[in-house]
């Protein structure tokens, strides 16, 4: 489809969602609003807290730690994701051993774990670092060690006969490979860790975008809530464009039809 | 006999999934000289692979030996560049970095690996496309670039598994008369597998034919005398030339009818 199209039809489906929530909630259908403002607020309302937020300057602070501590999920959640992941690989035995253990803790829905961090690491960044980083280090480990693990027996046969000693094949063959599996679910472990950090904060914090909206929720403020997860969502947008940019770097080499865009 | 590779007595078995095995190729003996370009031709699934990989060091044998310039071999085959017949490049590097990788790991430096491949790129006709990753290239330069990524190591002896086997008919040729003028700067001893009996006697020296499988074994070895250098396209019309592919697809006929029948075609 043309770009200027797309874009046109990608602005259509925000208008009318706003009007039907504008209308929703200002025009009085049979005696009764069809969305009580009490309960949806109203978007200009929305708007105006937005604004004020970033007028008064209040929210940068909320934007940085929220920034910070998935930042620091992802990249420490990453480097033992690889690690890790590769030593697995490499040693079949560890990797059985440990085989129902890795299973059992990926199982766990990791929210439960979000209290016994905060007691653990208390109420600052620390806690919602650590629950990021265990949401990101399954999804980087899962696709390192399959990324390792799936290398084409052609292109390994390959690469001995050109001479390949072990440690030529860990540089020019498992650990490409094993990076571009974790680059190419790049998206969903950048999205997990902003994921850990915003529920860390909602479930006991006194920064961050999660306790933004946990505080709105707190006295009913509806504006508030839907303000902080507008000013969320915005956050995410950028922050996956910044991943798409960065893929479309890392991956050249792949087919187009192989990198997902958004 | 003491050639550039020696097969003798080589039986290759598998062990299958069901915990049965499967003899695929049974007492092949096959000797390829210096300077000697062997072909082989048989059905699908008769075992061609397979004994490449054998002649490669890849895949040990059940039974029997292979040698090397005389000597056993137990490892590798160190003097052996292997054209495999699926995709072999590496995707994510360029094809300058794919030719250049054979040279890298032989300790030359980065710098001078990088100039030699792109004169090698040059040789085989993609001179301009050396920062092009392999999906960017079409299935002919692709094998073009791992000619080039096997070539540049300089092998003793040169093991190609179908190289032209998914081009089409042209792009076949042209890879053929390429493959032959490369071959006659230097004559390596070269194992050549196809399916395709045309291309084998107009490429080789000699050429060999593998029975069906399962327990295939070599049933018939030709030489073939058509004078060089030749064209591939002119060589297939001389007199001589259809003679022997007569005498040759007398045996390999029924062969390829009881390949077809055992293996369901693939
Ligand atoms: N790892 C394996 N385990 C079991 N059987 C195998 C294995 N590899 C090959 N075979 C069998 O050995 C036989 C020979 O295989 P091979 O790949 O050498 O055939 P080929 O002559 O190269 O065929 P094609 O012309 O189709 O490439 C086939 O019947 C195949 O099914
Ligand atoms: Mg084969």
């Amino acid at each position: 489809m043309h770009r200027g199209k797309l874009i046109l039809l990608q602005l259509l489906v925000g208008v009318l969602t706003i009007s039907v929530w504008e209308i929703g909630t200002s025009v009085p259908i049979g005696g009764s609003y069809l969305l009580p403002p009490f309960f949806f607020s109203t978007p200009v309302d929305v708007a105006l807290r937005i604004i004020k937020w970033f007028v008064e300057g209040t929210v940068w602070r909320h934007l940085w730690i929220t920034l910070y501590e998935a930042m620091m999920a992802f990249i420490i959640g990453s480097a033992a994701g690889v690690i890790i992941g590769f030593w697995f690989a490499r040693q079949p035995v560890v990797a059985a051993v440990f085989d129902p253990y890795v299973k059992m803790i990926n199982a766990l829905p990791r929210v439960v774990l979000a209290p016994i961090f905060a007691l653990w690491f208390g109420l600052g960044a620390a806690s919602k670092i650590a629950l990021g980083i265990t949401l990101v280090f399954f999804i980087v480990f899962f696709n390192v060690y399959q990324g390792v693990r799936e290398v084409s027996p052609t292109i390994l046969a390959n690469a001995r006969m050109l001479g390949m000693n072990d440690r030529a094949l860990m540089r020019h063959v498992y650990w490409p490979s094993a990076l571009s599996w974790m680059f190419s679910s790049l998206h969903t472990s950048v999205g997990f860790a902003v994921v850990g950090a915003v529920v860390g904060e909602y479930l006991g914090s006194a920064a961050g975008l999660g306790y933004l909206i946990q505080q709105a929720e707190g006295v009913f403020d509806v504006a508030g809530v839907f303000a902080g997860m507008l000013v969320l969502a915005a956050f995410v947008l950028v922050i996956d464009g910044l991943v798409t940019m960065a893929e479309r770097r890392l991956l050249v080499w792949r087919p187009a039809a192989e990198t997902h865009s958004l | 006999m003491r050639g550039a590779l020696d097969l003798d007595g080589v039986t290759v078995a598998f062990r299958l999934a069901d915990g049965g095995i499967y003899t695929a190729v049974e007492g092949a003996t096959l000797s390829v000289a210096d300077g000697e370009f062997v072909a082989i031709v048989g059905p699908t699934g008769c075992g061609k692979s397979t004994l490449l990989n054998v002649a490669a060091g890849l895949q040990p044998p059940a039974a029997g030996v292979v040698r090397k310039a005389g000597v056993p071999l137990t490892a590798l085959n160190r003097d052996a560049g292997y054209l495999f017949q699926a995709d072999a490049l590496f995707p994510w590097k360029t094809a300058l970095d794919n030719v250049a990788i054979g040279l890298e790991t032989a300790g030359v430096s980065r710098r001078q690996a990088r100039e030699r491949a792109q004169a090698w790129l040059t040789r085989v006709g993609l001179g301009a496309f050396g920062n092009r990753y392999p999906h960017m290239l079409s299935g002919g330069q692709r094998k073009r670039v791992g000619l080039a990524q096997v070539l540049i190591r300089d092998p003793k002896i040169l093991l190609m598994d179908e190289p032209f086997g998914p081009l089409d008919a042209q792009t076949r040729q042209i890879m053929g008369n390429l493959l032959l003028e490369l071959w006659s700067t230097d004559r390596k001893a070269v194992l050549f597998v196809t399916h395709d009996l045309d291309e084998a006697i107009a490429l080789a020296d000699r050429v060999v034919i593998m029975s069906a499988g399962p327990a295939s074994r070599i049933i018939g070895d030709w030489p073939v005398t058509l004078p060089r250098p030749r064209d591939i396209a002119e060589v297939k019309v001389e007199p001589a030339f259809r003679a022997l592919h007569r005498d040759i697809w007398q045996v390999l006929k029924g062969e390829v009818l009881k390949g077809y029948a055992q293996t369901g075609g693939g």
